[in-house]
């Protein structure tokens, strides 16, 4: 068996530019389903330039992107969604115009009756029922990441890409966040997210690959983690 | 009986006329806004958008002998479909670019039309009858009400209060307003933003088409009509402001309602009140009298 028939997203030399700069150069890394997987690299370092360019949200791209098998890399952004991705941006997309509920609502539904429902997404983070009426940007920081969050988890979308969810947040709601994702986890959600707060990657992910300059200079197995740790401290400059 | 020394009659039938020229001003704006909050294009052509759905409508009742009511409803199709044209093959270039290009655009596009129903029709004017079931007036007592200028007021209030439902309360709203603030996540959510903008574009003039439909029957329609009302419908959008589909609605009958009153007691000043309103509005409150300061 082949294992890049069975990978929920298989990326083989990317490239991507912005305008005129490039900013991938030739990226290749494979996830399998049910696996969660952190991107670590210092700022600027092409992390969250990854999750748009799979997401077709960069300018010219190339190279391939496979997502469940399907060959990505020509489609236009609204046709890769329906692949099957939830993505979650760094600046998290709350929209002033819409309530929290409307805001949770927003994304159309991908994959049908694969998503959680309206009533298990509220079970799961309860702050957003009781302000389901309010405007989505009057949550606080932490609400507001559990929205971003939450509204993908409806779509029935299967592989998550989330963007430094953990940024700016206080510690017992990153704990939160971090109990979320193992619940994912289970659910058999495939993750690829972008962690600037590595202890809070660091349980969390089976792999890991470092970015630097728009390529990967390395990827850890999580079983390495530990033995690696004096280099990757250094190479990620925390 | 008179109030300020003019007779209640008058003074009625230019509020009348007023709230007809507010429901015109108010479909325009309504149309022009959501247009620039999606697509981010200062819809220059709209007057003369609004100019070619009242010229189909007589062309329609004159030269192919269709009724009023049904070019009531193709005209405003026709002028949408040319706007999804327009759209397709042109404005989706340029949403990248700075606003001066679209309307650049738009303003030659106005141009074109206007010349090409020119060298149809001149610019002396063509007349549509007022459709038969709308013809004559009601005595009201205090006021002869003409039927049509009333029915023109009634639709154009269902319609904008319409598009203002569809936009604030449902699911495709939703849509267009999250849109309007970060096109590009809802894509990434798989929603077919571009054909969301065509349609846009093409619900936005089509609106255009329905009040130049409305109009024919009350002015005279020449192909500078659009022209002449597309400065004070501007005006309107910059007193009322970005942002809000309320706002557009509420400022074009209100401002329709200035221009009537100010005829009546002053009306040297009626070409210019709107103006001197969007000056004080610009001093006192720079993003309108609904628009979000950023």
């Amino acid at each position: 068996m082949s294992l890049a028939m069975s990978a929920a997203l298989e990326i083989a030399n990317l490239q991507a530019w912005y305008g005129e700069s490039h900013v991938l150069h030739g990226i290749s890394l494979s996830v399998q389903p049910g696996e969660v997987v952190a991107l670590l690299g210092r700022n600027g370092a092409g992390r969250t330039t990854l999750l748009r360019a799979i997401m077709g949200l960069t300018g010219r791209r190339s190279g391939s992107i496979k997502i469940n098998g399907v060959e990505a890399i020509g489609l236009p952004t609204h046709r890769i969604a329906h692949l099957g991705i939830g993505y979650c941006p760094e600046e998290r997309g709350i929209f002033a115009s819409l309530s929290t509920e409307e805001n949770l609502l927003l994304p159309p539904v991908l994959d049908a009756g694969k998503g959680m429902s309206l009533d298990e997404i509220y079970a799961m983070f309860p702050n957003l029922l009781e302000r389901r009426h309010s405007q989505g940007t009057r949550l606080s920081g932490g609400e507001q990441q559990m929205l971003a969050v939450a509204r993908i988890l409806r779509t029935g979308a299967r592989l998550l890409l989330l963007d430094e969810i953990s940024e700016g947040l206080a510690p017992v709601i990153v704990q939160a966040l971090a109990r979320m994702i193992l619940t994912l986890k289970e659910k058999g959600y495939t993750i690829v997210m972008v962690e600037q707060n590595f202890r809070f990657a660091a349980p969390l992910a089976d792999r890991f690959y470092v970015i630097e300059h728009g390529q990967i200079a390395d990827t850890i197995a999580a079983a390495d983690l530990e033995a690696r740790m004096p280099a990757l401290t250094e190479l990620l400059g925390v | 009986m008179e109030i300020l020394g003019v007779p209640l009659q008058a003074l009625m039938s230019q509020l009348l006329l007023g709230l007809v020229n507010g429901s015109f001003y108010a479909m325009l704006s309504l149309g022009l806004a959501v247009i620039f909050g999606l697509l981010n294009v200062i819809n220059f052509s709209h007057g003369a958008l609004y100019m070619v759905g009242a010229f189909l409508a007589y062309i329609g009742v004159t030269q192919f002998g269709l009724n009023y009511w049904m070019m009531l409803v193709l005209a405003p199709l026709l002028v949408g479909l040319l706007g999804i044209v327009i759209e397709r093959t042109m404005l989706r270039w340029l949403y990248k670019l700075d606003h001066l290009y679209g309307l650049l655009l738009t303003f030659g596009l106005t141009l074109l039309l206007e010349g090409l129903f020119r060298s149809f029709y001149g610019v002396s004017g063509q007349t549509l009858d007022v459709p038969e079931q709308l013809a004559g007036a009601t005595n009201l007592g205090f006021m002869i009400l003409p039927n049509y200028r009333a029915w023109v007021v009634a639709a154009s209030i269902v319609v904008c209060l319409g598009t203002w439902f569809v936009i604030e309360k449902t699911r495709l709203g939703a849509y267009l307003r999250a849109g309007t603030e970060n096109p590009k996540l809802v894509e990434a959510f798989g929603v077919n933003v571009p054909m969301m903008v065509m349609l846009t574009y093409g619900f936005g003039v089509a609106l255009a088409g329905l009040a130049g439909v409305l109009a024919a029957p009350v002015i005279n329609v020449t192909p500078l009509m659009g022209s002449n009302l597309i400065i004070v419908v501007f005006a309107v959008v910059v007193i009322g402001g970005m942002g809000s589909i309320l706002g557009s609605i509420l400022t074009g009958l209100g401002l329709g309602v200035i221009e009537g009153l100010t005829r009546v007691f002053y009306p040297e000043g009626s070409e210019v009140v709107v103006f001197v309103v969007m000056v004080i509005v610009l001093l006192l409150r720079p993003a309108g009298l609904f628009g979000k300061e950023k």
